[in-house]
């Protein structure tokens, strides 16, 4: 039985499956999260690419995972101050509780892009222009209106909002947006079923388990059309229709198109808690401001910083597959660490 | 007569620049326009004159707008300029007065000392011998200061100096030998003869204490001479033009001249004053923000004068016109820069042989139109509704319909009879296109943007966007009132039209360079943000506005060096903390606010959020758009 004292920043996928691990490992795991509930972004979720299971079933398994008496949750806290001498950090959170760890594991994930900053797809401006996840908390609510109450007939879904755009300041692809697309497309018209549903997107990036299958489908059995090509811009009509603006690359024209309801596929971007994780621990960003590992192919778990080690999508967008088996690494990374101390 | 072969070098320079000078002029003159000619003419003759006279003076002689942004810059040019020019003119004077007959050729003023060596014992004489050796002491801290300078360049409070050419290098040395060789001359020749006043006199008979005064003073003479003469016949082909340019730039500018949209004349005596002093480095966020130091108006210029290839260098500019602000010599640089980027696409109007020396015309390359339209699918203009007030948004601000839809509210609120000519989308202004140096075919959309305002009847066309407003004011024929939508809302405060709300934000404005600087609306904005808000100032101020970096009139600049120019900026807006950052053009506020934490508003959002809707309407309003919700941001 090993022993060390780990604090693990960060209470969503990555987070809660770390300090499962470890504390099955028989380390003493403290568990640090802002929000008052554990398991990040897909406690918000309903349906998960690309099996469209729903997402409990993968929050009960995390929650599983963290009743362990090695570990204690703090929910609600965020980490204000950091010392680290002697093989040993000394961190300190902003109610006032100091913490001592021999390891750190830093799961701040991501923060999704603020759609507001495109302006010109208009989301905070004309109603019924929203979100990815604005939709999924529909669906999870059973029923998709537009804001007068009535039933959308046209439905657009813009791909790559706030990714793989400079203007945006983001040239980077956040790699989940495209299946995203294709299953919100699909439950849209499970929903709706005499909806159209049109994508608009610059590539389609099919390259996880399952997606090509999803996608074909989606073309095949639902009848989702897929236009080729970035939406420039988002304007109202007086009858609060919205109208889209957009070069169908493939045919080579120029496109206007009124819909009842935009959806936007936003990007991923460094979490604002992650920057402030960075500022405290001493952390490298790289490029696209996402933590930079020590190593691309084989140390894609350690930091610039001796014993602090990262897990999940705070080093770069991932799925949730690829987020457990990232921290799956992270815990192994650290045992292995905390082994070598101990000689 | 008093004559010594040394004297040689010096007559050739000097009759060489002369003659250099009457035949340029000449070639100068016959090349402008016929009403150019004129306005010359009649400056020529007029108050012009003695401005010009005055100006000389006060920018060419004391560099008094130099010594303004840089006192220790100006110093070294002033030393350099007023002082050589007090030391040929009391120089003159004492050959005339103390030489041994009146009217003497001008060696004899400049070489006075190895002629007359044994003048300046007597009380009159020595008080005239300590004013010159002032004079000298005075050109020799400027080229002390000017020698540091080239080597560390923040002595003079300089980020970084001009790079030089090869010829300029030659120029330059011959330059900076010719006070130190008068020193040493005179001082050997003063050594020799017990002569010389304070400066000459002592290092003279020091030097002759232990080295032979006599033999060694006559090369110095001789190097004195050859400095002077390698000086005036590099001139014409090197920076150093810039001198007797300047002047002849100063007399066309007063005369009325103006640089226009072609080569000619009068750019190009503009391109030959520029001193490379390199204020508009320092000026340039290119350079102070992205580290781009290669493309600079010294830099253009010299590449314009070395007939080089300046596509690259001219496009590659924000246009923000901070270094036409502060450039002393008051050269039009950005209209030198436009000429340069039509080039790109017509061809240069001159040919430059021989390093300059001479200048031919080409063949004529003013575009003809080949009856190819580029925009023929533009559609037929209709007859319009009549209206009073026209509302052109213009595509970045259907970019930011935040903007669009404040308008929308405003003008609803004002109860006056208006349209949205570009509501479903227009064409555009035209301006980005001539930005790029694409003249024609930013014509033929301001002809079909031109139909559209006209046949509206309206006699007010209000714009959102700065970048719009200038091209309609500068490049439109239109007989209507032209406002930016700031200048709309501060006649609509000052005519009662709309009454608003105090919100009591601390605020910030930041002058759009189209507005700004391009168009001199100033204050009007500022006006309207204290009628809402509480208006705090940025430190960067009307003339002194930073770009946002979203320039249109850049094509060449990478996003991420954009990016830098946008975020450098931001956070010098946002210095002081203001709630909100505000600014008057769409673009500014869609780079600022991707550049920036602080909440970026255009001014027309405060507006509407501030307005008070009038419970009674005042006129109908079938015409216009039903306004769906206030918009709600702060």
């Amino acid at each position: 039985m090993m022993a060390g004292n780990v604090v693990v920043v960060g209470g969503g996928v990555a987070g809660m499956e770390v300090a499962g691990q470890l504390a099955r490992s028989g380390c003493m795991v403290t568990l640090i999260e802002k929000e008052s509930f554990t398991g990040g972004h897909v406690r918000e979720w309903h349906h998960l690419f690309p099996d469209r299971r729903n997402s409990r079933e993968v929050t009960d398994y995390l929650d599983r995972q963290i009743d362990h008496d090695n570990i204690t949750l703090m929910a609600g806290t965020t980490i204000a101050r950091m010392e680290y001498g002697k093989k040993v950090f000394t961190v300190d959170t902003d109610n006032g509780t100091s913490l001592s760890a021999d390891a750190v594991v830093v799961a701040t994930g991501f923060d999704l892009f603020r759609s507001e900053r495109k302006e010109e797809y208009g989301y905070g401006i004309y109603d019924n222009v929203i979100t990815s996840a604005d939709l999924e908390a529909m669906f999870r609510n059973g029923a998709i209106k537009r804001t007068d109450g009535t039933t959308p007939e046209k439905i657009g879904i813009v791909h790559c909002v706030g990714s793989r755009d400079e203007k945006a300041g983001n040239i980077y692809c956040s790699k989940l947006c495209c299946i995203t697309a294709v299953k919100q497309a699909m439950e849209l018209k499970e929903h709706i079923s005499d909806a159209k549903v049109y994508c608009f997107y610059m590539d389609m990036r099919m390259g996880g388990a399952l997606y090509e299958e999803t996608y074909r489908e989606s073309q095949e059995k639902y009848g989702i059309n897929f236009i080729r090509g970035k939406v420039s811009e988002v304007g109202e009509t007086i009858d609060h229709k919205l109208i889209v603006k957009v070069e169908d690359t493939l045919v080579g024209r120029p496109l206007r198109m009124e819909l009842d309801m935009i959806v936007l596929m936003a990007g991923m971007e460094m979490s604002k808690g992650g920057v402030k994780m960075a500022q405290i621990f001493g952390l490298k960003t790289g490029e696209n401001r996402f933590f930079a590992a020590a190593d691309h192919h084989y140390g894609s778990n350690a930091s610039n910083v001796e014993a602090l080690f990262l897990a999940g999508s705070c080093t770069a967008p991932m799925n949730i597959t690829e987020t457990i088996s990232h921290a799956r690494a992270a815990a192994a990374e650290v045992i292995n660490y905390l082994r070598k101390a101990e000689r | 007569m008093q004559f010594d072969p040394f004297v040689i070098p010096f007559n050739i320079g000097l009759y060489f620049i002369l003659i250099y000078a009457v035949v340029r002029s000449i070639i100068w003159f016959r090349d402008l326009s016929r009403p150019d000619k004129l306005r010359l003419q009649r400056g020529f003759f007029g108050k012009a004159f003695g401005q010009s006279l005055k100006e000389i003076f006060l920018e060419s002689l004391i560099h008094r707008k130099i010594l303004r942004t840089n006192p220790r810059l100006g110093y070294m040019h002033m030393s350099l300029a007023f002082g050589w020019f007090l030391l040929i003119l009391f120089g003159t004077i004492e050959a005339d007065i103390f030489g041994e007959k009146h009217l003497n050729p001008p060696y004899k003023a400049i070489f006075f000392k190895f002629f007359n060596p044994e003048h300046g014992i007597t009380g009159f004489e020595a008080a005239y011998a300590f004013l010159m050796d002032l004079i000298l002491l005075f050109i020799l801290s400027g080229l002390f200061l000017a020698v540091i300078k080239r080597f560390t360049p923040k002595v003079v409070g300089m980020k970084k100096s001009t790079k030089l050419k090869s010829l300029d290098k030659l120029a330059l040395t011959s330059l900076w030998l010719i006070f130190p060789a008068r020193l040493i001359a005179e001082s050997l020749t003063s050594g020799e003869y017990s002569t010389g006043s304070f400066l000459t006199g002592s290092i003279g008979s020091w030097l002759a204490t232990f080295l032979p005064a006599g033999e060694l003073a006559y090369p110095f003479w001789w190097l004195y001479s050859l400095s002077l003469g390698t000086f005036f016949i590099l001139l014409p082909v090197t920076r150093y033009l810039h001198i007797p340019a300047e002047l002849f730039l100063i007399f066309m500018r007063n005369s009325g001249i103006r640089t226009g949209d072609k080569a000619g004349s009068y750019s190009e005596i503009q391109a030959h004053s520029c001193s490379s002093c390199g204020i508009c480095i320092d000026q340039c966020q290119m350079n102070f923000s992205a580290g781009i130091n290669n493309i600079q108006p010294a830099y253009l210029i010299k590449a314009i004068r070395g007939n080089e290839d300046t596509s690259e260098i001219a496009m590659n500019c924000l246009m923000c016109g901070r270094c036409d602000q502060k450039c002393p010599v008051g050269i039009e640089i950005s209209a030198v820069r436009m000429i340069q980027r039509r080039e790109v696409y017509s061809g240069p109007e001159f040919r430059n042989t021989w390093k300059g020396y001479f200048r031919l015309r080409n063949g004529d390359h003013t575009p003809k139109p080949n009856g190819h339209h580029v925009y023929d699918y533009l559609p037929e203009v209709a007859a319009a509704e009549k209206t009073d007030i026209l509302y052109f948004a213009g595509c970045m601000t259907h970019l930011t319909p935040a903007v669009s839809r404040s308008m929308v509210k405003i003008l609803d609120a004002s109860g006056l009879k208006w349209s949205f000519l570009d509501k479903d989308g227009g064409a555009c202004c035209g301006r980005p296109l001539m930005l790029a140096g694409n003249d024609r075919e930013a014509r033929e959309l301001i002809n079909h943007t031109s139909e559209l305002i006209w046949k509206s009847g309206a006699h007010t066309l209000v714009t959102s966007c700065p970048i719009c407003y200038k091209v309609f004011r500068e490049s439109y024929y239109l007989d209507i009132e032209v406002l930016h939508h700031t200048q709309f809302i501060k006649n609509l405060i000052d005519e009662d039209l709309v009454r608003m709300n105090f919100l009591h934000k601390r605020v910030a404005y930041h002058t759009p360079c189209e507005l700004g600087r391009g168009t001199q609306v100033y204050n009007e904005p500022k006006d309207v943000i204290r009628h809402v808000a509480i208006l705090e100032e940025t430190g960067y101020e009307d003339e002194n506005s930073l770009c946002c970096g979203g320039s249109l009139g850049n094509i060449k600049i990478s996003y991420r060096d954009r990016q830098k120019i946008a975020v450098d900026a931001a956070a010098r807006l946002t210095s002081r903390n203001p709630e909100i950052l505000i600014t008057s053009c769409p673009l500014c506020k869609k780079t600022l606010s991707a550049a920036t934490p602080t909440k970026v508003a255009d001014i027309s959002e405060i507006v509407a959020e501030a307005v008070i809707i009038p419970k009674t309407e005042k006129t109908s309003l079938k015409h216009s758009l039903p306004v769906a919700e206030a918009v709600n941001i702060f």
